[in-house]
């Protein structure tokens, strides 16, 4: 249990310094800031309390808000990837998710691609509307969103796969 | 009241959930409209100084380029210098002077959100307070916010919240610059009057109607202009001198006589 949460512990700082000291400056294309901490979310673990969850997403999106000075942004955008993960994976995963021996080692590499695939667009949804809030820039909403999604899908199913956590 | 409680306790995530988006949406749409959060911005303590850590490796990668800027800087100031009726940088008088300037370094940039920010070094230890001006050797870059002991924002040029009055240069014309959040390299001037003679590639300068910025400091050239929706005023979009995405040294400007003028502007309004 104790290694689950230093192990959570570490996961959230690195990942929220490699977002604001490395993502945040790449500007790929002149706009494009992969948001990759929201691996952080498919990571996390299945079985752990969800309002607990709720707050730490809480806390890693206003963490984020305040090194970036966009407050509020990335902290709505996780509140709502963390409220809605239940949901995803039932939806990839199917009733196997209800069981106590589920684990991500028996599922195929599409139905996790698929999850976190979901996760990613939710999260740019969520942000990118909110960044904007405008529905004349729908255009824009749109070209941010499949633009930046498709690059941090990419980056988050690499890292992923680097980083594969054995014990869980 | 048991089911009630019990209701409450069953659906606790959804409550939690909605709570604290509620709490996040709010301060959302407040920095839409107002400025920044004076508690939560990236010039307090941890996150300067996370920013200055970083900064400090990185920017010896850009030294070289920026010591050749500011040589080039050097070299124009020298000749304006040497060619106008000064006798020399001795014979200036320091207690008449105007406006007081200060070096800093940019610790973190942004500029491809709608709200841009950027973080530098210097805070209120310095002598950096809310609303002065922040130019680079090459032009105008932005307007200070928020101040910490060691760091400050600076709220960019490139910010929809943003709102300077320029003009363009050797007229008196003036009107506002604003972002609207499409390109980095490009702002819009707007309230321009239709009688005004354009031509694309004029140089539009900062205007005498503000305390923040002296008069006169570049901003940009006229890349193109068209008319608004009631054919009166003209839309420019100026082409900024800056280029925003590489920035290492800053100038802060200081008007010493700022606190005089906002007093009889706050007078005069008050009448």
């Amino acid at each position: 249990m104790n290694s689950v949460i230093f192990l959570n512990g570490f996961r959230f700082i690195l990942l929220i310094l490699a977002q604001v000291l490395i993502f945040n400056t790449l500007n790929f294309m002149g706009f494009i800031n992969p948001l990759v901490y929201v691996i952080f979310f498919y990571w996390y673990p299945i079985k752990a309390n969800r309002a607990i969850f709720i707050l730490v997403s809480f806390i890693l999106g206003l963490t984020i808000d305040i090194f970036s000075d966009t407050l509020a942004l990335h902290t709505v955008a996780s509140l709502t990837v963390a409220y809605t993960r239940p949901l995803l994976m039932r939806f990839c995963f199917g009733v196997n998710y209800e069981f106590q021996n589920f684990s991500f080692k028996n599922t195929t590499p599409i139905q996790r691609l698929t999850f976190l695939g979901l996760l990613v667009f939710v999260h740019q949804v969520v942000f990118f509307s909110l960044e904007i809030l405008s529905i004349s820039h729908f255009v824009l909403i749109l070209k941010k969103v499949f633009a930046t999604g498709i690059v941090t899908l990419v980056l988050c199913a690499l890292f992923s796969s680097l980083f594969s956590p054995r014990s869980e | 009241m048991q089911r009630i409680i019990n209701f409450i306790l069953r659906y606790r995530n959804a409550f939690l959930y909605g709570f604290l988006t509620f709490v996040s949406l709010v301060i959302t749409v407040r920095s839409h409209s107002y400025h920044q959060s004076k508690f939560f911005n990236s010039s307090k303590w941890l996150t300067g100084n996370v920013y200055n850590l970083s900064a400090n490796v990185s920017s010896y990668f850009g030294l070289r380029e920026e010591n050749t800027r500011l040589v080039q800087e050097n070299e124009r100031l020298r000749k304006m210098l040497f060619n106008s009726n000064v006798d020399g940088p001795e014979s200036i008088d320091t207690l008449s002077l105007n406006y007081e300037v200060m070096s800093a370094n940019l610790i973190k940039n942004s500029f491809a959100s709608p709200r841009n920010y950027i973080t530098i070094d210097k805070g209120e230890k310095h002598g950096v307070t809310q609303d002065m001006g922040v130019i680079t050797t090459k032009g105008i870059l932005g307007i200070v916010e928020n101040t910490s002991n060691n760091f400050a924002t600076v709220q960019s040029v490139l910010n929809t919240k943003s709102n300077i009055n320029a003009k363009i240069k050797n007229t008196n014309y003036f009107g506002s610059l604003v972002w609207n959040s499409e390109d980095y390299t490009v702002v819009q001037l707007v309230d321009i009057p239709r009688l005004v003679p354009l031509v694309v590639g004029d140089t539009i300068v900062t205007g005498a109607m503000s305390s923040i910025f002296p008069e006169n400091i570049p901003i940009g050239v006229i890349k193109k202009y068209d008319l608004n929706t009631s054919r009166s005023f003209y839309n420019i979009d100026v082409e900024l001198f800056n280029d925003m995405a590489n920035i290492k040294n800053v100038y802060l400007i200081m008007n010493k006589n700022k606190e005089e003028i906002e007093a009889l502007e706050a007078t005069t309004a008050n009448e």
